[in-house]
């Protein structure tokens, strides 16, 4: 061996692969991340959305589909730790940031797939959603940086996390919470502070700018505009991607496995 | 150039000082053990050299290459094979080696050469395609050499790479290691707690509450206790270890409750003091200097002794 770093490329690729290899075989987590967010649109389709019909969920929905594959991806962290794979990582020649791109990426490529079964399941079995082709496209490509931006959410809480359970234990006080408050759940022009904070909430534009992607014939007044959604969405994933690789370059006791 | 030059390293946990001012070199080629038990700092100077924990005091010198000036040169140079396992238990062992070869940056028909060539050598080479978690720890630590050797590494460091291993199983490890060296010239460093994995080593470096107690041969370091060990269980070892002081300047010790003399010639020892302690003495063993001799020649502690 002459050169002194491996090419960062392959090793982003590899990473990445890796989790998609790893999600895709412990088919427990596919379905968790899938089938519950399915549940939860029926039911509260069914039980709120009376009028608005499915469609008035299906852009949260897909959100949740985003949100939770996030969230099983990056949980992998902890158990790349415990499990003795991430000091082999952290030993190698490669540049810190390439292990971060990989590890988000990946994770965020497993949530992009879940999502766009999903959509595809909309699309033909819900008449309300009913993007143009072009429509579409835009909106896999927004769900793309979101699922980038949540994923990067992840692997900022599992960076320092010992177990598991902690993970858990932030995703029903923030990560589930997160979504309630927006306008995934929350109507547009909800008031008081839970409004603001559903206005707030960088995730609410993710979840308009799908909504006028995926209903553009039952558009809902007072949504940002689309300018507005991507701005905000794709501000969201730079800022936890250079939030990911500041963190990832700080040791944590965690790193000896013994 | 040495393979490792360190000089005057330190490094502490809080305000645990893990390591206290050791300097050693390692000849490349070398086969090095650092011996001591549990708490000696062993753990700790691994994974400096590994480059897991960043260094905080002394100089280091892999090859020539500072560590904290260019840590990835240092790290494409190394071979690292962890106590704790370090392998995805959900992938095969194959794709385990590619992805560790990508990570070294190689690729392509080359990459796919080496892993083949790898698990042939290392007898797994019909295991590639299962998946980590179906095999035996035995077959898992052979995984693991196999990744800590993919990419030729010039330095394999070890840390204690007989855990979990029966003895056989050990001796076929070093045997594998010390092959490696004759083959391609990779000087090995491993840690150990276990006596008899140090004696196979070139050298040994002997730690003890963070500092260098002894390096030497093995042999030389046996050698250099000077003579047989004498050991004599009693039921009043204070007692009797004054009884001989008094009589003869023989320096009998007591260490975990028995007494303890080195003399040249132990053959001519027990019946003299047979004829003048007969009546308190237990039992009475000569031995042949160990590592654990030496050891407490050096520290003045038992190898497996309390944490006095």
């Amino acid at each position: 061996m002459t050169s002194t770093t491996a090419p960062p490329l392959p090793v982003v690729f590899t990473l990445a692969w890796r989790e998609l290899a790893r999600f895709f075989r412990q088919r427990n987590r596919v379905i968790g991340a899938l089938v519950q967010p399915i549940l939860f649109w029926l039911l509260f389709s069914e039980g709120l959305g009376q009028e608005a019909g499915y469609a008035r969920f299906f852009p949260g929905t897909m959100v949740m589909i985003l949100l939770f594959t996030a969230i099983f991806a990056t949980i992998s962290i902890i158990e790349d730790r415990n499990e003795g794979f991430l000091q082999g990582v952290l030993v190698a020649p490669i540049p810190r940031w390439a292990m971060v791109l990989g590890k988000v990426l990946g994770g965020a490529a497993i949530a992009m797939i879940q999502a766009s079964v999903f959509l595809a399941l909309g699309w033909f079995s819900v008449a309300d959603v009913s993007p143009s082709p072009l429509g579409a496209l835009a909106a896999v490509v927004l769900s793309a940086c979101l699922a980038v931006a949540l994923t990067g959410l992840g692997f900022l809480i599992a960076w320092r996390m010992e177990s598991t359970q902690g993970f858990h234990a932030i995703m029903s006080v923030f990560l589930l919470p997160m979504w309630f408050l927006s306008t995934a759940f929350f109507p547009q022009d909800a008031d008081g502070i839970a409004g603001t904070l559903v206005r707030l909430n960088p995730l609410s534009f993710g979840v308009a700018g799908l909504r006028q992607y995926l209903q553009p014939d039952d558009l809902i007044e007072g949504l940002p505009t689309h300018a507005t959604c991507w701005a905000v969405t794709v501000g969201f994933a730079l800022v936890m991607m250079v939030a990911c690789w500041r963190v990832a370059g700080t040791r944590t006791r965690g790193d000896f496995v013994s | 150039m040495p393979a490792i030059r360190l000089s005057d390293v330190r490094y502490r946990y809080g305000d645990r000082e893990a390591i206290r001012g050791l300097s050693l070199d390692v000849t490349e080629g070398e086969a090095f053990v650092l011996l001591g038990p549990n708490g000696s700092g062993k753990t700790t100077l691994f994974r400096l050299l590994s480059t897991l924990a960043p260094p905080q005091e002394g100089r280091f010198e892999l090859f020539g290459h500072d560590l904290r000036r260019d840590p990835d040169a240092v790290r494409s140079l190394l071979g690292v094979v962890f106590q704790a396992p370090s392998l995805d238990k959900k992938l095969t062992v194959a794709e385990n080696l590619l992805c560790h070869g990508r990570l070294y940056g190689l690729a392509g028909t080359e990459l796919k050469e080496r892993v083949s060539a790898m698990l042939e050598r290392v007898g797994l080479a019909d295991r590639a395609k299962e998946a980590v978690d179906t095999l035996s720890g035995g077959l898992r630590r052979r995984v693991e050499l196999a990744k800590g050797l993919l990419h030729k590494p010039r330095l394999l460091l070890l840390d204690e790479p007989s855990t979990g291993l029966d003895p056989a199983a050990r001796s076929d490890l070093w045997r594998y290691l010390m092959r490696v060296r004759e083959e391609q010239g990779v000087t090995i460093l491993a840690t150990t707690h276990l006596l008899e994995e140090a004696d196979r080593a070139d050298r040994i470096a002997i730690m003890h509450r963070g500092e260098l107690a002894a390096l030497d041969t093995p042999a030389n370091l046996q050698a250099s206790v000077g003579g047989d060990a004498i050991t004599i269980r009693t039921k009043e070892p204070a007692l009797l270890a004054a009884g001989i002081n008094g009589r003869w300047p023989a320096a009998a010790e007591v260490l975990d409750g028995a007494v303890r003399l080195e003399q040249q010639n132990g053959a001519e020892w027990a019946p003299r003091l047979f004829e003048s302690f007969g009546e308190q003495i237990d039992e009475l063993t000569i031995g042949k200097p160990t590592l654990e001799d030496v050891f407490i020649a050096r520290t003045g502690h038992r190898f497996f002794g309390g944490n006095d």
